[in-house]
This record gives C-alpha cells, sequence and structure tokens, in this order.
C-alpha cells in the first residue's frame, strides 16, 4: 500500500500534544514528581492548566508526556488494570507492577504509540522508586526526566543531583529544573504541578508562574 | 465488561475496504476534467462555559463544503441525555454520527443503572472509540452538561485526549473565542453574564474567522432544566433589497401563440392502499 492512496486530512497533522517537562526524583523516605501545563495542537495551546501527573493508585502516580491521547489512555488503562490486581492481590500494589503494566503497552505498542510516561510512587517493600518506561524498556533510576524540555536541562540534572537529598531539598530541585526547562522550551510553560509521595500518602501542590523561581534573565 | 452497546465491537481499528475503490474512481473523475465532491465541514466556533447553576454551550451556524457555505443554518450543539449536550466541529457527519452513537449508548447504559447518566461517562465512551479510530474520525467536541455531582465540561480532540476546564473553545474560530473567554472569564458568574459572555465569544468567531458565521444558538443547562435557545442572536441578517429587477407583464410582445391539444385516455388503473397505521 502506498502513500498516495491515504491522502491525510489536514486536521490529523495538528495533534494534540503534550510538548513537556517532566521530572521525578527519588528521595529518603519517597519520591517527588513534577511536570509543567501546557498542552499544545500545532503552534496554539489547548489548555494551559493541564495537570501532567496522573494518579494510578493511591501512592503511584505518573506523570505524562509526548501525544496527549496516547498518555492519557495509557494512563487511565493502566490505572484499570491496577485497581483489578490490588483487588486480586488484596493489597496496595508495588510500584515494580505498576511501571510493568505501563512498560508492556508501551512496548507492544511501540510503533502505534507516541507517549513515554514516567511512573514514581511508594511502596512498603523498596520505599521511593521512580521507573522510566521510554520505548518500551523498564528503567529504575534514581531520577528520571522525560519531555521536550528536558533536554535543556539534562546539564543541570546531572550537576546538581546528590544522593539522600531530605524531601524539602527534592522538592526545590523540581522546581528549579521545571522553571529552568520552561523558561528555554517553548513547548513546555504555564504554572508547575509537584506531587510528594511517602509513606503518609500523596500530596499535591500548584505553583503558579509568578510563585516560580527567578533565574538570570537577561 | 458490562456496557450494553448498540455497536457491534469492531476488532482491528478502522476498516481500510474502500480506500482503493475510491482512489481508482477519483481517479477515474479526475480524468474526464470533474473533481470529487469534498466532505462537509463545519468551520466552526464553538465553545462552552461552566458558571454558578451550570453550565453555557454556544455554537456558530455555518457549515461549509470547501469554499462555499453549504447550510447557513445548521444545528451543532447535539443531544446527548436529557442532562447533556454536545457541540461539535470538524466533519459534519462525523460529529453528527458519533454524538448519535453515544447517546444511544449512553440512554441503554442509563436504563441499566437506573441513573440519570454523568457527564463523565459521556466523556469516557467519546474518548475511547475516537481513540479506537486513531483520528480518523474529525470530530473535536465540546462536551458539557449537568449530573448529581454538579456541571461539568470537556473539550475532546479527533485523536482522543480530553481536557477538564472551566471554559474551552474548538474549531477554526476558537482562538478568537478564547480570546474574549480569557479576558472575561470569572469564576461562578450569573446566568445573564454567562450567556452575554458565550455570545460576545462566538460573535467573536464570526467575524473574524472565514469559516464561521450566521447566527448564535446557546444551550443553558442547570440541574433539572435545559433552555436550546436557538437562535439566540441572528448576528447576520440578510440585506434587503431597495429595487426589482423584474419585468412588468407585457414588456415582451407576443407575436404569435399556438395551443396543441393532447389527447390521453385512461388505459389502466390500479389502486394500491398502503398500511399507515
Amino acid at each position: 500500500m502506498s502513500e498516495e492512496m491515504f491522502p491525510e486530512p489536514e486536521w490529523l497533522s495538528e495533534e494534540v500534544k503534550t510538548g513537556t517537562t517532566i521530572i521525578a526524583v527519588t528521595f529518603d523516605g519517597g519520591v517527588v514528581l513534577g511536570s509543567d501545563s501546557r498542552v499544545s495542537a500545532g503552534e496554539s495551546v489547548v489548555n494551559r492548566v493541564m495537570n501532567k501527573l496522573s494518579p494510578l493508585h493511591d501512592k503511584i502516580y505518573c506523570a505524562l508526556s509526548g501525544s496527549a491521547a496516547d498518555a492519557q489512555t495509557i494512563a487511565e488503562i493502566v490505572n484499570y488494570q491496577l485497581d483489578v490486581h490490588s483487588i486480586e492481590v488484596e493489597d496496595d500494589p508495588l510500584v515494580c507492577s505498576a511501571a510493568t503494566l505501563v512498560k508492556n503497552i508501551s512496548y507492544k505498542y511501540k510503533e502505534e504509540l507516541s507517549a513515554h510516561l514516567i511512573v514514581a510512587g511508594w511502596d512498603r517493600k523498596k520505599g521511593g522508586q521512580v521507573y522510566a518506561t521510554l520505548n518500551g524498556l523498564l528503567s529504575r533510576q534514581p531520577f528520571a526526566i522525560g519531555g521536550s524540555g528536558s533536554f535543556y536541562i539534562h546539564g543541570f540534572v546531572d550537576a546538581e543531583y546528590r544522593k539522600n537529598m531530605t524531601k524539602r531539598e527534592s522538592q526545590e530541585f523540581v522546581v528549579n529544573a521545571l522553571t529552568l526547562a520552561m523558561g528555554r522550551d517553548g513547548s513546555s510553560g504555564g504554572v508547575a504541578y509537584v506531587v510528594t509521595i511517602d509513606k503518609g500518602g500523596a500530596e499535591e501542590k500548584c505553583i503558579l508562574g509568578n510563585e516560580l523561581p527567578r533565574f538570570f534573565d537577561q | 465488561m458490562a456496557t450494553v452497546s448498540v455497536c457491534q465491537y469492531h476488532p482491528g481499528g478502522f476498516s481500510f475496504e474502500n480506500c482503493k475503490r475510491n482512489a481508482l474512481l477519483e481517479a477515474d473523475i479526475n480524468k474526464l476534467g470533474f473533481s470529487s465532491p469534498a466532505a462537509r465541514k463545519t468551520g466552526t466556533t464553538i465553545c462552552g462555559v461552566v458558571y454558578k447553576d451550570g453550565v453555557v454551550l454556544g455554537a456558530d451556524t455555518r457549515a461549509t463544503e470547501g469554499m462555499v457555505v453549504a447550510d447557513k443554518n445548521c444545528s451543532k450543539i447535539h443531544y446527548i441525555s436529557p442532562n447533556i449536550y454536545c457541540c461539535g466541529a470538524g466533519t459534519a457527519a462525523d460529529t453528527e454520527m458519533t454524538t448519535q452513537i453515544i447517546s444511544s449508548n449512553l440512554e441503554l447504559h442509563a436504563l441499566s443503572t437506573g441513573r440519570l447518566p454523568r457527564v463523565a461517562t459521556a466523556n469516557r465512551m467519546l474518548k475511547q472509540m475516537l481513540f479506537r479510530y486513531q483520528g480518523y474520525i474529525g470530530a473535536a467536541l465540546v462536551l458539557g452538561g449537568v449530573d448529581c455531582t454538579g456541571p461539568h465540561l470537556y473539550s475532546i480532540y479527533p485523536h482522543g485526549s480530553t481536557d477538564k476546564l472551566p471554559y474551552v473553545t474548538m474549531g477554526s474560530g476558537s482562538l478568537a473565542a478564547m480570546a474574549v473567554f480569557e479576558d472575561r472569564y470569572r469564576p461562578n458568574m450569573e446566568e445573564e453574564e454567562a450567556k452575554r459572555l458565550v455570545r460576545d465569544a462566538i460573535a467573536a468567531g464570526i467575524f473574524n474567522d472565514l469559516g464561521s458565521g450566521s447566527n448564535i444558538d446557546l444551550c443553558v443547562i442547570t440541574k433539572g432544566k435545559v433552555d436550546y435557545l436557538r437562535p439566540h442572536d441572528v448576528a447576520n441578517k440578510k440585506g434587503v433589497r431597495t429595487g426589482s429587477y423584474r419585468y412588468k407583464h407585457g414588456t415582451t410582445g407576443v407575436l404569435t401563440k399556438a395551443v396543441i391539444p393532447l389527447n390521453l385516455e385512461v388505459v389502466e388503473e390500479s389502486v394500491q392502499t398502503m398500511d399507515t397505521s
């Protein structure tokens, strides 16, 4: 089948993407996830306050990036599968299980989907964990960044990350990273959402644009 | 899954069976020098806003076929359930059929649960169907309604992503309408203010976007009541002609007149009664 058989309708080329910055970091006793809030379709912003940190379970969240439809659908499917799984085992699910479910979908439909989810959370067995699931790989990491804005902060996070930060320091680290990325990436912006997950549960916070830290801006 | 649905589940996504035939027909038609008819789109402005007691949905009424207006007064606000309505932008047939299918499935679902359907349910059904067709169904929708959990408003894109927001716009005139919303939206507005805001947003789309035009339809949904105002505002009245180009009777002189009677006789008469009970 050749390309000429299927003329592309014009709105197909304006798929809704979450050109994004997402980041997840472990600290001693839990994880901190952060994301920006911009959703674009072509050159226009269709949602400037989208929360890209989606709950998969009480203490497991995932950060969405890439195509909005693909990412939302994966998150909703895994939310459902995790619910069923946790009822079957009669206990809270492991972060590893959630990440494996996401990885299975990402790998099986690798050619059709274009979304990258970072899965992070807290469970009783291994505490705070962050998993990257890019392209169907499953990799546990001390921290992970993703989305179009992440390219601008690779150097920053590599230089500034230290093991065993406190909860406060990790939150500051995440907010600083997001601010720097949003400042340089055209597809990231809006407000910053930060979720902190530890033994006691998940705490969501929204930091408005004018409350973000200021960096050199000349 | 325990959902009762009208449609059969199609495994394997979109059916491409007719594409080869369409391509051959297109080639044949082009050889003769004609072009095949374009799909009718609703180059549109649609929007919705959540106010104190409910939701106000608004839409223009122009349907375009290429650069020609196909319908000057089409209805873009579709019924989903007694408490949920949906505006549609994109390909007219797609929005029409998609909303009808989901309306039908939702009614069956409501009969099965015994409850008034929720807006979140309609949203899930729509997004799952649109995702299954991977964006080939060109329906961009603004879904709004009031259920037992309060007023809700969603925007749904052709690829299957959704956003839950207090104010949304869609269609070719969405940027013009969004400009009005970003300027004047406040949370917990009164009904009159919300209706004025939606009317102005659609008007901005009508006057600044070539694909939108004609009148403004509004739909105000509150708990227990729906006001379908069609048209709410006739923004574009057709002008009145100041003169007449008609020729007076007798302008053309009659030279000759010939009357030829056609003699017809009834050969056979049969009456078929139709059961119209």
